[in-house]
């Protein structure tokens, strides 16, 4: 492979990052959304964003993106540049599953820390924010971590519409050497590296994060387990003051 | 925003053949993922660390990255050595390969969770090797994990239309020809992406039954 080839793998490369980027954040940000918004105390709110939920979970990825791509310029007269309409239907659809993360993860801690911040009468929103997320945000990093891998697998799509990420620039050049083997293994490869890195740095950042409400990682029981003694420290203490 | 119902009528049967098509991949590429997924978790309990290295190292591979360049790989470099097959078979072996990665995942969690004294009880028989496996162990392993395969056949639906990017005429496919030739492309990409969400809803309560009758 000569340096002119290689420099279109890398623009390849920089493009798939770029979009992975930023479909992330928009995954992020609509996982928290409508995730928190299925643990809503109206029904319709959580009826809206479980509706949301089944249908961009139920259709698949690669259509959403032709859809994105064809049908809505003609249908609301406007275009979006190839990158955020790629970022449109990546965040859209992968945010849906991310929801369900969420919405798992919030259901996952101990009710009686619900029910501690209403003795203490905290707003709905302070709730959420200071006893709920802290101790459900840790628990949902390594399934984050995986659906960010699915995420950067996913990227790949938006080549079928000609969008010069990394598994495009692997079509040409397989089509100025005329020969596949060699290309697509480096492409393989590069994504594979990504994905690693990608693994590695979530498994930091959970680290960083059950630090910080005292777990060990790794344990999914570890944080129940933990509260438990923790709890048990107080009452215990309590018992001697009384 | 203009809807032209003629469009549906005349995009129809081109949408049951597509349909069809994406179901016959979707049911060999199950049924491969199935074979392959529980041939990759019995070699990962192979004895030796040279079965169990290499085979760790494959499907982590080919779990790691995008089936889509898989299909492609698949698709360019297998007639430059020599071997010729459909677009189809491609497809259904890449999709059947890459989720036996996944599925071997979910045999191995079934197979651990089977009680220890099931497996001491076969001993105390005296049961052959084989015999433990096919009339102890597997039976109540695969029973336990008929829902997460269940899980796994619904997301390979939703990446049968990927298929496309290798010439098979699938729905996406079909919707993509129909939308070239008549230039509308509103209605056949909105047909499909209402079939999917149907037939993955419809899979997604075949399953909840199932679950309900084989997990107790």
């Amino acid at each position: 492979m000569t340096t002119g080839l290689w420099e279109l793998v890398l623009r390849g490369v920089w493009t798939t990052i770029q979009l992975l980027v930023y479909s992330a954040l928009l995954a992020t940000v609509v996982s928290f959304a409508v995730g928190m918004a299925r643990t809503h105390r109206l029904w319709i709110v959580r009826f809206l964003a479980g509706f949301y939920t089944e249908v961009f979970r139920g259709t698949s990825a690669l259509v959403m993106i032709f859809w994105v791509f064809f049908v809505l310029p003609p249908a609301f007269g406007w275009q979006l540049v190839p990158m955020w309409a790629g970022t449109l239907a990546l965040g859209l659809t992968y945010g849906a599953y991310g929801s369900e993360i969420v919405r798992g993860a919030l259901n996952a801690v101990d009710p009686a820390q619900r029910e501690g911040g209403i003795a203490l009468s905290f707003t709905p929103w302070q709730r959420m924010r200071l006893i709920l997320l802290p101790q459900a945000v840790p628990e949902m990093i390594p399934p984050f971590s995986n659906l960010l891998v699915e995420l950067l697998k996913g990227t790949s799509l938006v080549s079928i519409m000609g969008m010069g990420d990394l598994a495009f620039s692997g079509n040409l050049v397989r089509l100025a050497l005329q020969q596949s083997a060699e290309i697509y293994t480096y492409i393989l490869l590069i994504y594979f590296v990504i994905a690693f890195a990608l693994t590695r740095l979530m498994r930091g950042l959970e680290k960083r994060l059950k630090h910080g409400v005292g777990t060990a990682p790794g344990t999914p029981s570890g944080a129940r387990a933990a509260k438990k003694t923790q709890t048990g420290g107080v009452g215990a203490a309590e018992g001697g003051v009384a | 925003m203009t809807w032209d119902w003629g469009a549906v009528r005349a995009f129809l049967p081109h949408f049951w053949d597509g349909l069809l098509v994406t179901l016959e991949a979707l049911a060999l590429g199950s049924v491969i993922s199935f074979v392959l997924g529980l041939v990759w978790t019995l070699l990962m309990r192979a004895p030796t660390r040279w079965v169990r290295w290499p085979v760790g190292a494959v499907t982590e591979f080919v779990r790691n990255t995008p089936l889509l360049v898989q299909l492609f790989f698949l698709f360019y470099v297998l007639p430059e050595r020599g071997l010729t097959f459909s677009a189809l078979t491609t497809g259904v072996f890449a999709i059947g390969l890459h989720y036996s990665t996944y599925t071997m995942q979910v045999y191995r969690a079934g197979i651990e969770a089977v009680p220890a004294g099931q497996w001491e009880a076969a001993l105390a028989l005296n049961l052959p090797r084989r015999r433990t496996w096919t009339a102890v162990i597997l039976p109540q392993a695969i029973r336990r994990v008929v829902p997460a395969l269940g899980n796994y056949v619904i997301s390979m639906l939703k990446d049968t239309p990927m298929l496309m990017a290798i010439t098979v005429l699938e729905m996406l496919g079909r919707a993509r020809l129909f939308s070239q030739q008549h230039f509308q492309f509103t209605e056949p990409l909105t047909v499909i992406g209402v079939a999917f969400i149907l037939v993955s809803y419809l899979a997604s309560l075949l399953l909840r039954a199932l679950e309900r009758r084989l997990v107790r």
